[in-house]
């Protein structure tokens, strides 16, 4: 086997230096009772051309965006990905080390981090950014604990525009601690009611999506006063980043806590992950933070380099005392966003923005001209909410049986939305995909 | 044999992303625009954020001379106890980065990713037979996600039983995540004292076992690198009192096809895909941690599962018991694949193979290293082992000086100060991928360390001084945290 370099001679001589006679004897000190009774059966080795060819044939039975006829969103979106920025992040220096606990020789991860988190926090608007989180749904999980550790109180609540598998996820986290959600709902605009937020003062944080699970812009800073009027943490979260390039970031519209999924920031969507859980908040409260973090520092020398730090809040030194249990993290996922923003750098990321928004504004005209109803008025950025006759669950269907998928029907999470969809228009979807999209449509 | 593995080739300065961006410059080709503008309400329009502008050479470079400041396991070996730094098969990035699998969206619709869903199925079915669990999740996103979800199991079983539980047991050898996992469920972590030998006693079990108990959180082999050999005893003893065994599957990799995970009593296990079971470690993720349990619990599995009828695949929401969601979609599936990948490649025979050469590796090192330093407990260790600075420190050595030093032999260094039962603990796993040869040239790496701990103390306190920086100042960067840089312009 290939991975295995010893040869029999050599496991010969090992043996006889640490005195034994046979491999299985090292496992002599694990009891019968603890044994197998009968050995694994697994499918045999195959070799790589083998493996090439059955990997093949699983990966065609999947469609890929690859044709740009799939026109899906709603927490994973599809965006061109550079070479250049796929070639920098495979190399194998970052991509077979570990976490930098020895910074003499991790300087490349941890600067590369340390300008991970600068571009994170000035992409969200705020002024602080962990190392990164597992996804958007986790992040936002850990960033109502964090609200609850801050505020003492033990209750957060949620708009229903909040991804419906982002507030299951908050459930799950949250619910054998005993904190309670509360859930605030949207109204006909597409958008959750600052007023529908009553009183507050028991609240650890008011969490709202922006862009929400409908594509529409949030009141963000209407919530964030009523908020902080109340004593709680204003939490913004999202699943689309490339938004900020456009539209204000949480933290400029008063968010305390940014969380969400950076997945668009040039990570494949690689059927939902690994994506990016990014985590942003003031200075003032990271001690409170989830995470790692990566700070500055001088050598010995006094040159500049970069170590680990705060990790007096991490669980392997507070253990059960720290402010999350969270350990291996999306390390790569983070270096690679920052090396996506630092591709498209200011006035790319501003361009790209508006394209997204232009061309899903034009699909949008595009479907309102074959009589499709657009029921929510909020501004939308990338995705939006689309309501069709009751005859285009048909075409819907028919659609996905050659690879085009027209939306994703939100009455599967929202059963009052019947007959909604919810479309998706990025870079990747030309005007001629468009055009035949609108043109499948029989309103 | 001249045990220096580091030498000294040019090595490049590289400034900070913004330090060597210049307005202006671009490193992304701009898909076509074909749509017309559609003007931006007043009150929305924003000036973007403040990144800096790099060509497609500047980025290039850029992160180029970034990856070469990281000894990583392409370069070198990296005997992180605990963290079972193998080789990472480049077989498995292929596979990760075909199209059907790296461009799907996660909601497509069934009959469009059959692909995908046979292999999470497949994957679930191999892991079970692996551990000799009965269903497996492959949901969490890394280990300590593995255990948040085990004990959300815990909690959940609990309940369903009519009595929620308020205590959870943890062995002191346990890694950080164990008692941070449990907590997050509301439990109180009771620390369990290991033996003498380095092992749970089951007596120091019973006495703590109560009904208000959870359950055990039990890593076996233990971060000493030894098998509990008392875990069937202590299984029983926690089943007895109505609780349940959790296994951290972290140290796995010693035990492939030997131990019957179901058999000795556990009742939960997660594995880490980025240890076991060759997936690259990503300098800190991603990772993978799926849960394996016995029937029983199956119930409590996170949703949705990928179930199988009339002969396709499809998710099911179906487990009104299941403890819900901790992924937004389905978990890390770019992992699974790689580890999908590596099970194929080794086949049953290899993996057993690959668990006895960790094993013989962690032992040669052993006994090669004691004449040096002192051992945590001198016996046959499973696939890694600990030593500590006992002998070095009336030198006025420690084992920060010993791991710094390594570095200037072109060693990434063990795990230092952990397990914490151990002070100032040097624990040491090579992994089955090292070559004797390797080996070798790492033992005498450390001969000439505990040598030159005699001889010339000042030149480890002093170390490394062949890396791109010396010692890095951790203190001054905790007490006054720099965490995000500045544009050059900004005052």
């Amino acid at each position: 086997m290939r991975y295995l370099p010893h040869t029999p001679e050599e496991i010969a001589g090992m043996l006889a230096r640490v005195g034994v006679d046979d491999l299985e004897r090292l496992f002599d000190v694990i009891p019968p009772e603890c044994r197998r009774t009968r050995p694994m059966v697994l499918p045999e080795a195959r070799s790589e051309w083998e493996l090439d060819r059955h990997m093949e044939a699983l990966a065609g039975r999947v469609t890929p965006f690859r044709g740009a006829r799939i026109f899906l969103g709603a927490g994973s979106y599809p965006h061109f990905i550079p070479e250049a920025v796929r070639f920098v992040t495979q190399r194998s220096e970052f991509v077979t080390a570990y976490t930098p606990y020895q910074p003499e020789m991790s300087q490349g991860t941890l600067q590369a981090i340390f300008e991970y988190q600068t571009l994170a926090a000035r992409l969200l608007g705020l002024e602080v950014a962990n190392a990164s989180m597992y996804d958007g749904a986790s992040a936002l999980a850990e960033a109502l604990l964090m609200a609850v550790r801050l505020t003492g109180r033990r209750a957060v609540a949620l708009s229903r525009a909040v991804h419906p598998f982002y507030r299951r996820v908050v459930d799950t986290y949250l619910e054998p601690a005993g904190i309670a959600r509360r859930e605030l709902a949207f109204g006909p605009a597409g958008t959750t009611d600052p007023a529908g937020l009553g009183d507050a003062d028991n609240l650890a944080a008011v969490a709202i999506q922006s862009p929400n699970v409908f594509g529409c812009l949030e009141p963000l800073d209407a919530f964030a006063e009523r908020a902080h009027a109340a004593g709680a943490l204003a939490v913004a979260t999202f699943t689309e980043p490339l938004a900020f390039g456009l539209f204000a970031g949480p933290g400029k519209l008063g968010a305390d806590i940014a969380c969400g999924e950076g997945q668009s920031l040039g990570i494949p969507p690689s059927f939902g992950g690994p994506g990016l859980g990014m985590f942003a908040a003031r200075l003032a409260h990271v001690r409170q933070m989830p995470g790692r973090l990566v700070g500055e520092t001088r050598d010995l020398e006094g040159r500049r380099g970069f170590v680990l730090t705060l990790s007096t809040r991490e669980q392997h030194i507070r253990r059960e005392k720290a402010t999350s249990n969270i350990c291996t993290n999306n390390s790569l996922c983070a270096l690679t966003a920052a090396a996506y923003l630092a591709c498209l750098g200011k006035s790319g990321l501003r361009e790209l923005a508006r394209l997204n928004r232009d061309k899903a504004e034009y699909l949008k005209r595009g479907l309102a001209g074959r009589g499709v109803r657009l029921p929510f008025s909020a501004p939308t950025f990338n995705e939006f909410t689309a309501l069709f006759p009751p005859a285009f669950r048909e075409t819907h269907r028919r659609l996905a049986e050659r690879g085009i998928v027209a939306g994703f029907p939100l009455e599967r999470w929202y059963p009052e939305l019947e007959d909604h969809y919810l479309l998706c228009a990025t870079e990747v979807h030309e005007r001629a995909d468009l055009d035949a999209l609108i043109a499948e449509v029989h309103a | 044999m001249n045990p220096l593995q580091a030498a000294t080739g040019l090595v490049f300065e590289e400034p900070l992303l913004w330090e060597r961006g210049r307005n202006g410059r671009t490193g992304f080709s701009m898909p076509r625009r074909d749509v017309e503008e559609t003007p931006l309400p007043q009150e929305l329009s924003v000036e973007p954020p403040d990144l800096p502008e790099l060509s497609e050479v500047d980025l290039v470079r850029h992160y180029v001379r970034l990856s070469q400041w990281n000894v990583a396991v392409d370069t070198a070996m990296y005997p992180l106890g605990s963290c079972t730094m193998k080789y990472n098969p480049k077989t498995n990035e292929r596979q990760a980065a075909l199209p059907g699998f790296a461009l799907a969206h996660p909601l497509l619709p069934e009959s469009l990713c059959q692909g995908a869903l046979e292999l999470i199925a497949a994957l679930e079915c191999l892991l079970a037979e692996i551990t000799g669990l009965d269903a497996v999740t492959l949901q969490p996103g890394a280990g300590a996600q593995g255990e948040l979800a085990g004990m959300l199991i815990f909690h959940a079983y609990h309940r369903r039983r009519g009595r929620v539980r308020s205590k959870i047991l943890v062995p002191d050898t346990a890694h950080g995540t164990n008692p941070a996992s449990a907590a997050l469920c509301g439990y109180t972590a009771v620390p369990v004292a290991s033996g003498g030998r380095g092992i749970l006693e089951p007596q120091a079990v019973a006495a703590l076992m109560d009904e208000q108990t959870a359950g055990i959180m039990l890593t076996n082999p233990n971060t000493l690198g030894l098998f509990e050999e008392h875990v069937a005893e202590i299984a029983r003893i926690v089943h007895e009192k109505g609780g349940l065994v959790y296994g951290d599957g972290a140290n796995m990799n010693a035990v492939l096809g030997r131990v019957d995970m179901g058999r000795i009593g556990v009742d939960v296990l997660h594995l880490n895909l980025h240890k076991t079971f060759s997936t690259p470690h990503g300098g800190g993720g991603p990772g993978a941690g799926p849960l394996c349990v016995k029937r029983e619990l199956e119930p409590f599995l996170p949703v949705p599962r990928v179930v199988h009828r009339e002969g396709r695949f499809a998710w099911s929401e179906d487990f009104p018991l299941s403890i819900g969601k901790l992924q937004a979609f389905w978990g890390n599936f770019g992992v699974l694949v790689r580890a999908y990948s590596y099970i194929l490649s080794m086949g049953a025979a290899n993996l057993e193979q690959a668990s006895r050469l960790a094993v013989l590796n962690a032992n040669y090192l052993r006994v090669g290293l004691r004449e040096h330093y002192a051992p945590a407990h001198d016996r046959p260790c499973m696939h890694e082992c600990v030593f500590s600075d006992a002998r070095q420190r009336p030198l006025g050595v420690t084992t920060l000086d010993i791991a710094k030093r390594l570095m200037d032999y072109g060693f990434h260094p063990p795990t230092v100060y952990f397990p914490l039962v151990v002070p100032g603990a040097l624990m040491i796993e090579p992994t089955e991928t090292e070559s004797k040869e390797m080996l070798d040239l790492f033992l005498a790496a450390m001969a000439a360390i505990a040598r030159e701990a005699r001889e010339d103390p000042e030149r480890l306190r002093t170390a490394p001084t062949r890396c791109l920086r010396r010692r890095l100042d951790e203190v001054a960067a905790a007490r006054k945290p720099t965490l995000t840089g500045r544009p050059p312009s900004a005052p």
